[in-house]
């Protein structure tokens, strides 16, 4: 089932919160969806979930619209806890599990499953403000997930999460795309991203700057990344034709250049003059790009 | 349908189970108990008192024999005693609280009786109000007496008029249906006045915790807005009755227990005796109509709040309007005819009070009713319509909720184009 967004837009009186949004998210993989503070990442999930209408544009998951009466194939997880305070873990996944279509017992067996799986089996019976920030994530992520959707919203499923527990979800994510789940993921840490994500669209005030295969993306940039330890100086690289950055570091520089071909150029010309011990040609890194993409407003 | 009995049935389940709900209904039944125990109440604390003896110094040697018998015959438990000393020591006899007071008789020149009363403090009117009642009624025998007028005669003065008041309109209801339909207008008006009140509170309370701990975002993900709203509201409304039905049937459990003592008092009060079955249908009708319009209208603003704190903000213009509909209500009932009852009485905000008390207690054309009534059921379907849309793009702002301008943002968020 692909989710489509055609020329989707969303504004609020004056402001743009989303500007004519294409996008394809393909079936059974986990899609990259990046974006700074406010660049509409939020609304567009809103537009998705068909909590909030486009001003323009369609959105079609398999050829039909998704509202209410999708909520069993749809699991979303916000970017804020939701989730009753007062309520108990198990109170409280019997009830959005039963508006999901699930039984109280299949709720049951499944939630004893995940938190067994989240190390954290004790948290049947606890109240939601009894439990760390961390574990309120895994109890939302837990809620998100526990129908077995077949498209899932994970809006920065991982903040405040410590580095295990983190990995632990990661797992959970994977396993859910193995099983055949379309999960749309969102995140500021651009290394998640890289590590989980086929295709991606990154988001820049309402406007999609970025968007396709990974691997495509960091093809296209072109820019790459050279890392040189030398002894001597290597200052005259500042001015070289072709790189664009130069940035000194202990034992040499890391430059960035506008493609490839630029590195032999550079090699041949240090040979002459001094000692290399690693020349080293890296691929962009997805954060590079979104500060480039993302970053130059901000300049 | 499933989603509507499962979020009403939550909302009901959770709302039951909070120690708020089981110690104000506690409260309360303890109340409704001591109060339908109050005579035993009282004669508990009095029965301890042992009979409150007054002392008489009579002067005038002819009045304590008749003054004892009409004050001990009216007042259980007052007793009076002859008192022979000298006024000094009876004085005295009441600073060591041998009597309760004492009071001094004597006749002026006119052969009428005077008196002087005697106590630690005067603050107690009941003994003084009893003898100076009685001392009354031997002063008018007495001078009736000296001016050669026979009880006889004195009676017929004394007796009331007779007073007779007879509608000439054969439907229109007589003094007795009116004073019943009174009380039974009296109970429904404080009943939905509290209602709206309590239940109202927790609706909009409600919508609020949701709204602020983002879970109103997955739940109108999988639930329309429309059907949250009135599963909402019913399930409140099922609270509701559950702990006014339990309040009721206790109280009816006890009053009949206690059958005789109460029999020709409250219910005759109340005019829950033999009030015509129309019109308790016509209050559940204008009852549940009434909780509606106004749930409705408390969703709606506890959807545009983003914190619980200012739930009690948004919720007092709501508050001030059942408040106006109540005492409007209260001059109703003393005035039910009026001009200014009658055209408010259309009024969709004090239809579910003013119609009613009208209905109660006039005899109104069926038209009149029926037309308030559509009149009624059409805002409350306006204002779910509303309400809805409202709601929709409410629960999905947040920020500062300082003013109703959000309400006009709201309607804007949940545009369907």
């Amino acid at each position: 089932m692909t989710l489509v967004l055609n020329n989707v837009s969303k504004r609020f009186g004056n402001t743009t919160a989303v500007d004519h949004l294409s996008l394809e998210i393909p079936e059974k993989e986990i899609f990259g969806f990046l974006g700074g503070n406010g660049a509409g990442k939020t609304t567009t999930f809103r537009m998705i979930l068909g909590l909030l209408s486009p001003t323009a544009g369609q959105i079609h998951w398999n050829g039909s619209f998704i509202d209410h009466h999708k909520s069993h194939l749809i699991g979303y997880l916000p970017e804020e806890r939701g989730l009753y305070p007062k309520l108990k873990v198990r109170e409280q996944l019997i009830y959005l599990g039963k508006l999901r279509g699930m039984t109280k017992q299949e709720v049951l067996t499944e939630l004893k499953n995940w938190l067994e799986r989240f190390k954290v089996p004790e948290y049947l019976d606890k109240k939601i403000e009894e439990l760390s920030k961390g574990n309120q994530q895994k109890v939302q992520f837990i809620s998100a997930i526990i129908h077995q959707p077949k498209l899932v919203i994970l809006d920065e499923p991982f903040t405040g999460l410590d580095p295990i527990n983190v990995e632990m979800l990661k797992e959970a994510v994977v396993d859910l795309k193995e099983q055949g789940t379309s999960i749309v993921f969102s995140s500021h840490r651009m290394d998640h991203v890289e590590e989980l994500c086929e295709h991606l669209c990154i988001l820049h005030k309402g406007k999609q700057v970025v968007q396709g295969a990974l691997f495509d993306i960091k093809r296209t940039f072109g820019k790459k990344n050279l890392i040189i330890h030398a002894d001597g100086s290597l200052e005259f690289l500042r001015h070289f034709s072709g790189v664009v950055q130069y940035k000194p570091v202990t034992q040499g520089c890391i430059l960035q250049i506008e493609n490839e071909r630029i590195s032999q150029d550079i090699f041949q010309a240090l040979q002459e003059k001094e000692f290399i011990r690693k020349f080293e040609l890296e691929e962009p890194s997805l954060n590079d790009i979104f500060i480039e993409k993302v970053g130059a407003d901000y300049a | 349908m499933r989603k509507f009995w499962i979020i009403l049935s939550h909302t009901y389940m959770t709302r039951v189970k909070t120690k708020a709900f089981l110690i104000s209904t506690i409260i309360t039944l303890l109340f409704i108990i001591g109060l339908a125990n109050i005579q035993s109440i009282i004669d508990l604390f009095s029965n301890d008192d042992e009979t409150k003896k007054i002392a008489i110094i009579d002067e005038s040697e002819e009045m304590f024999t008749s003054l004892k018998e009409g004050v001990e015959s009216t007042n259980d438990d007052l007793e009076l005693i002859r008192y022979d000393e000298s006024e000094e020591s009876g004085k005295e006899a009441v600073k060591d609280e041998d009597f309760a007071a004492l009071v001094v008789l004597s006749m002026n020149d006119k052969h009428l009786p005077e008196a002087t009363y005697y106590a630690d403090t005067i603050s107690e009117a009941g003994e003084q109000m009893a003898i100076e009642q009685q001392l009354q009624q031997l002063k008018v025998s007495l001078a009736t007496q000296q001016a050669g007028i026979d009880q006889e005669t004195l009676g017929a003065i004394q007796a009331p008029v007779s007073f007779n008041k007879v509608a000439l309109d054969e439907s229109a209801k007589t003094d007795e249906e009116i004073s019943q339909a009174r009380g039974i207008v009296y109970v429904m008006l404080i009943l939905l006045y509290v209602s709206v009140i309590v239940y109202g509170m927790m609706i909009a309370q409600d919508v609020a915790t949701e709204k602020s701990s983002r879970v109103m975002e997955i739940l109108i993900s999988s639930v329309s807005p429309v059907t949250q709203m009135f599963a909402k509201i019913s399930g409140i409304a099922l609270l509701g009755l559950t702990q006014v039905g339990l309040f009721i049937g206790v109280g009816y459990g006890i009053i009949s227990m206690k059958q005789d003592e109460f029999s020709g008092e409250i219910f005759e009060v109340f005019g829950l005796q033999d009030t015509s079955p129309s019109v308790y249908v016509y209050a559940i009708i204008f009852f549940v109509l009434g909780y509606l319009l106004y749930a409705t209208l408390a969703a709606m603003l506890g959807s545009l709040v983003s914190r619980i704190e200012d739930v009690q903000q948004f919720m007092t213009p709501l508050i001030f309007l059942i408040m106006i509909a109540f005492f409007m209500a209260m001059f109703g009932l003393s005035a039910p005819q009026s001009t200014f009852i009658t055209t408010s009485s259309y009024i969709p905000f004090f239809t579910p009070m003013l119609m009613f008390l009208r209905v109660g207690m006039l005899d109104i054309p069926i038209w009149e009713i029926v037309l308030s009534l559509c009149i009624l059921i059409g805002t409350i379907i306006l204002l779910a319509l509303l309400g809805a849309r409202v709601y929709k793009g409410g629960v999905l702002m947040y920020g500062q909720s300082s003013s109703l301008r959000d309400f006009k943002k709201a309607i804007a968020l949940s545009k369907k184009d």
